[in-house]
């Protein structure tokens, strides 16, 4: 074939490639079916965070930490926690961008967070809206965060 | 001879089954039993309106009961930091409540320790349960 076809050929490779891996990013990797107990226990109070979300470390420190929980005493009898506390550490994140342990073991402080939700994507406005409430409110946006969906292309942001 | 289908044989194996069962349902309790516990722990009769008092008070602290369950808890309620909407507290508009001893005491434990700073005694557990029942359509 030509030069010029070849060429083509492969830019058109390289496209389809890069859109592929770029849905990819969105994902943090195939979100297990939750425990039942995260999902009774935990989403109680808040969207029930995929485990992939927070490195090994920072799910160990939450779950040592629980009668302090960002402000709210959420300890459970220690054959529970324990459960979860194996269930959401085998289940970490292990993506090079999730071995960061961020601050205070917010996913929202992540640095991976931030760049993706930074001013140009998402105005301040738009966390303060009442169907929002908070960056840490996930399914209010993505409606399917639970199961670990966050592709772009499905994001509605309310009102 | 004693066969897998005698009757003596099916006998047995019930009257197995029915001795397990208070065992594997002893967290099951109805709102009036676990008000009638709490009140005999506290040694005096609940009292409803201290009870509406109570879940009301912050306690000196950030937050009140009403806080996340609203002042009339025979309506859904929000969590004050999240927003997650919680079901009504008052039995009569969600027949689940206060029907397992255990998860009754956890979320007793966990919040009376967020808003009052420490446990709640049993009387005033008795008095907000007492108040919870007096919400009826």
């Amino acid at each position: 074939m030509s030069i010029s076809r070849a060429l083509a050929n492969a830019i058109g490779v390289l496209t389809l490639a890069s859109a592929i891996t770029a849905s990819w990013a969105d994902t943090p990797g195939p979100t297990p079916p939750p425990l039942p107990n995260y999902a009774q226990e935990c989403a109680a109070c808040h969207n029930a965070y995929p485990p992939g979300l927070l490195p090994a470390p920072s799910w160990r420190r939450l779950m040592t930490g629980l009668s302090r929980h960002f402000g709210v005493d959420a300890s459970l009898d220690q054959a529970t926690t324990t459960e979860i506390s194996n269930w959401l550490t085998h289940n970490a994140g292990t993506y090079r961008r999730v071995s960061e342990e961020p601050p205070q073991d917010r996913i929202t402080r992540s640095a991976w967070f931030l760049r993706k939700h930074n001013e140009r994507e998402v105005p301040l406005a738009v966390w303060k809206r009442a169907a929002v409430g908070s960056p840490a409110n996930c399914i209010a946006c993505h409606a399917q965060a639970e199961k670990g969906h966050f592709n772009e292309h499905d994001v509605r942001i309310p009102k | 001879m004693v066969t897998l289908s005698s009757g003596f044989f099916r006998l047995w194996l019930l009257a197995l089954i029915g001795s397990a069962l208070p065992s594997l349902c002893a967290q099951a309790a109805t709102p009036a039993e676990q008000l009638a516990a709490y009140s005999a722990r506290a040694g005096t009769p609940a009292q409803p309106t201290r009870g509406q008092q109570f879940f009301n008070n912050r306690h000196g602290h950030d937050w009140s009961c009403s806080s996340c369950h609203t002042v009339n808890p025979t309506v859904p309620g929000k969590h004050a930091s999240t927003g997650k909407v919680i079901g009504p507290m008052a039995p009569a508009y969600n027949p689940e409540r206060f029907t397992d001893t255990a998860k009754t005491e956890k979320w007793f434990r966990r919040n009376c320790n967020d808003v009052v700073g420490r446990e709640c005694s049993a009387g005033e557990k008795a008095d907000v349960l007492a108040w919870l029942l007096t919400l009826k359509p």
